[in-house]
């Protein structure tokens, strides 16, 4: 008995450990990795460092139910306490443990406030863009006014094709989502079909695609690079077959992508009409 | 019977459960190749495990055989209508196993909408009568909860011994009186959501067509006012078997017996104003999610008077460690462990990056795989002698403990690491990062559904030996009046009725 509980708690202690960095991935998971996806914008930042407070709050209760459970296994089993006690109150007691734990509690609650102040509060937006739900895919828009105009399907690369472009199985897809790193971006979310839910770990975004409501959400981030997120809701068949990827890249570049997108599904856009026309 | 009934649907979520491990076992597909089959399995596993274990289990299987016998009544107050409670399981349970062979979503068989069947995915994307075969079999399992909790609650309230009042009625009745009243009030709630689900489905309205009007946030407002309740019903049964479990084998009357029985009011009463929280991602305006994070995290403090009673109970106590107590001091740390990562989740900004993936689903099967699966193999072991005169040998009892134990935590200790990392839930195939600890899940599920072949084996062995229970095997600890009468009680127990006197309860 004795061991397993020790396991369990050394278990406990190594995840508080080594939860914040070590192992863990950034824009995609790790191997063995056992906290949260490496944080790049301010509000996944501050959801990190709050979770690894409230871990370790969590850590040193289980450990404290444990350790008050071992003694109690230990000291007052049959053959070290033959004669059982009678108490049954102690009034300070009872208060303690209802006071306390209601104090941690609104200790808790202080950061938790702030931090989903962050999240729901959206602020100016430098960009706007639209991210649309479907079963088993998203397609993205980008608004006219921004020197945009044009939208375009975002697909999973099958294995093979993601193992020729060197990128991740099941989270590689053929069209990224593109933005420049430095600005901040709404991104309006809806589902087609079914709900869905547009999700990115390391950017601290979570949001559900729900028919017929646009739900907005919004992340900035100064760190270029690709980050990935995966369908959060239950979709139907290919539920796990519709990742999201989007590549954060300098605003330089970003200028330059608007230019050829616009081009390049533009394109795709009129064919696609013609041939409905036809 | 219910017991029976709740071992037999076990094994078919269990069942369920072991082809969803295999499969996740290693990264690609290799035992669904269609993956809606996947969503099948998974949604069965949930519904099956819920509304015909656990449920039956406790409030139909204990809760029937042993609220009467604690307070001194003869049997129920409206037997007849236990019966029907009892016998709407089994065409419930038929109507839900067909349902998994008849179409669903197009080209596949069998619902896989999830648990929660949130529309548009249940009305437009399954438009086979799988998911009506699935309602109809709610609607039963509804009506059989709603008579048995009616029967529950008048015969606690009426039928106690002369001289029990209500704080001196055992822990274990005052759970099934709260959890009679939370069926009660939140089953109708579900009934009503799934019945305007089955009209969207099959009568042309649209109360959650977003293109006719509808909303479908209303049908997850409906939903969770039951699914939030419902996880209660589930587990404060397992509270009232941990404390009389406790309180017998430590010989100590339970510490702070009116927290214990308030903590359980509250909890109930609490857990109805909080089902938001399963919604953060939904949409929901800033002041609603800042409501739900406040009234979900003062849950925690009810639920931490009722550890802290336990061990106070425990403290100062001459305690037997036998199967039983293995069981409940298992179930008391793995319950503080799921109940700490709930405090977690009922933050909405940490629910942000933790929702919807195995974070969630490491807490929550560690406060009910781990907590209320527990509690009834807890009772199982205590009350085995009583309810069938005959006895389970200690040490297979304590074997299938720590297999159990074991086996549990390898199982769902690393879904916090794949839910932390970023693993979402329903995922039938998931990237190569994720193999390592899922591996590792899978094995710990073989371990557990090992353990229950020792569980089996225990019970052959007690019906096989000749050893029969005497009326308190547990000796002078076990103060109910389940302990008064013969191994197992007569069929109209208490013809005299008892009377309590004096401060026990």
């Amino acid at each position: 008995m004795i061991r397993w509980r020790n396991g369990a708690a050394a278990l406990a202690a190594w995840t508080v450990g080594l939860a914040s960095q070590a192992f863990a991935g950034t824009g995609q998971p790790s191997s063995w990795q056992l906290g949260m996806q490496t944080p790049v914008t301010e509000s996944a930042i501050f959801l990190n460092a709050m979770h690894d407070g409230v871990n370790i709050v969590i850590a040193l209760i289980t450990l404290f139910v444990l350790a008050l459970l071992l003694i109690v296994i230990f000291r007052f089993n049959e053959k070290a306490n033959p004669v059982a006690s009678k108490t049954t109150h102690h009034t300070g007691l009872e208060i303690a443990w209802t006071l306390i734990p209601a104090l941690i509690l609104v200790g808790i609650s202080i950061p938790s406030f702030r931090l989903l102040k962050m999240q729901i509060e959206l602020p100016q937006a430098d960009i706007t863009i639209k991210a649309v739900g479907h079963q088993w895919y998203w397609s993205y828009e980008y608004p006219q006014d921004q020197g945009g105009g044009f939208g375009y399907d975002s697909y999973m690369l099958s294995p093979e094709d993601a193992k020729k472009a060197n990128q991740p199985n099941l989270l590689a897809v053929d069209n990224e989502l593109v933005l420049p790193a430095g600005k901040t971006v709404v991104v309006q979310v809806i589902g087609q079909d079914v709900i869905h839910n547009f999700a990115i770990p390391s950017f601290g975004v979570r949001m559900d695609a729900v028919p017929g409501r646009l739900n907005q959400t919004w992340f900035k981030t100064d760190v270029e690079g690709t980050y990935y997120g995966q369908c959060s809701r239950l979709c139907g068949a290919n539920h796990a077959f519709m990742p999201i990827a989007v590549r954060i890249v300098s605003p330089e570049k970003y200028a330059a992508w608007l230019v050829d997108a616009k081009k390049k599904y533009a394109e795709i856009d009129t064919k696609a009409v013609q041939v409905a026309a036809q | 019977m219910y017991l029976i009934f709740a071992i037999v649907a076990g094994l078919v979520g269990g069942f369920l459960s072991i082809m969803m491990r295999l499969e996740l076992a290693e990264p690609g597909l290799q035992y669904f190749t269609n993956p809606q089959t996947y969503n099948v399995f998974v949604t069965g596993h949930g519904l099956i495990m819920v509304f015909f274990v656990v449920m039956p289990a406790v409030i139909g299987g204990y809760g029937n055989w042993f609220v009467p016998l604690m307070i001194g009544a003869p049997d129920m107050a409206f037997p007849r209508m236990n019966n029907i409670s009892f016998w709407l399981l089994p065409a419930s349970l038929s109507l839900l196993l067909i349902s998994l062979f008849v179409e669903g979503a197009p080209g596949s068989n069998g619902f896989g909408g999830g648990w929660t069947v949130y529309p548009p995915l249940s009305v437009a994307g399954h438009p086979g009568p799988a998911l009506d075969f699935g309602i109809l079999s709610l609607h039963l399992a509804g009506a059989s909860s709603i008579l048995g909790a009616i029967n529950f609650i008048t015969t606690i309230l009426n039928m106690r011994a002369p001289g029990m009042t209500m704080h001196k009625m055992p822990l274990f009745a005052w759970a099934l009186l709260v959890t009679a009243f939370l069926l009660l009030l939140s089953l109708p709630v579900l009934a009503g959501a799934i019945t305007m689900l089955l009209t969207d489905r099959n009568f042309g309205t649209s109360f959650f067509d977003p293109t006719n009007g509808g909303d479908p946030i209303l049908y997850q407002h409906l939903f969770w006012f039951f699914g939030h309740p419902e996880v209660y019903i589930m587990i404060l049964p397992g509270f009232g078997i941990v404390s009389h479990i406790i309180s017998t084998f430590s010989k100590k009357p339970i510490f702070g017996y009116l927290g214990m029985a308030y903590a359980m009011v509250a909890i109930g009463a609490v857990g109805f104003i909080v089902w938001a929280h399963h919604m953060y991602t939904a949409g929901l305006a800033l002041n609603t999610q800042r409501y739900f994070v406040f009234a979900t995290m003062v849950i925690a403090v009810p639920t931490g008077v009722k550890i802290f009673s336990w061990i106070a109970t425990m403290w100062g106590g001459s305690i037997r460690f036998s199967a039983a107590m293995h069981w409940a001091v298992g179930f008391i740390f793995l319950f503080t462990v799921g109940g700490v990562t709930g405090v977690v989740l009922s933050n909405a900004g940490l629910d942000r990056n933790l929702h919807n993936t195995y974070y969630v689903v490491a807490h929550f099967h560690y406060v009910l795989s781990l907590g209320a699966v527990f509690s009834i193999f807890a009772a199982w072991y205590y009350w085995f002698p009583k309810m069938y005169g005959r006895i389970i040998p200690e040490w297979i009892g304590k074997l299938h403990f720590w297999v159990a134990f074991v086996g549990a935590n390898v199982l769902f200790f690393p879904m916090h690491f794949t839910g932390l990392a970023g693993m979402p839930r329903h995922y039938v195939d998931y990237p190569e990062a994720f193999a390592g600890w899922n591996k590792i899940s899978s094995f710990g599920s073989y371990i557990f559904a090992f353990g229950l072949l020792i569980f089996f084996f225990g019970i052959y062995k007690a019906f096989t030996s000749p050893v029969r229970a005497a009326n308190s095997p547990w000796g002078e600890g076990a103060t109910t009046l389940e302990w008064s009468l013969t191994s197992p009680p007569p069929h109209h127990q208490f013809e005299i009725l008892p009377r309590i006197s004096g401060d026990d309860h």
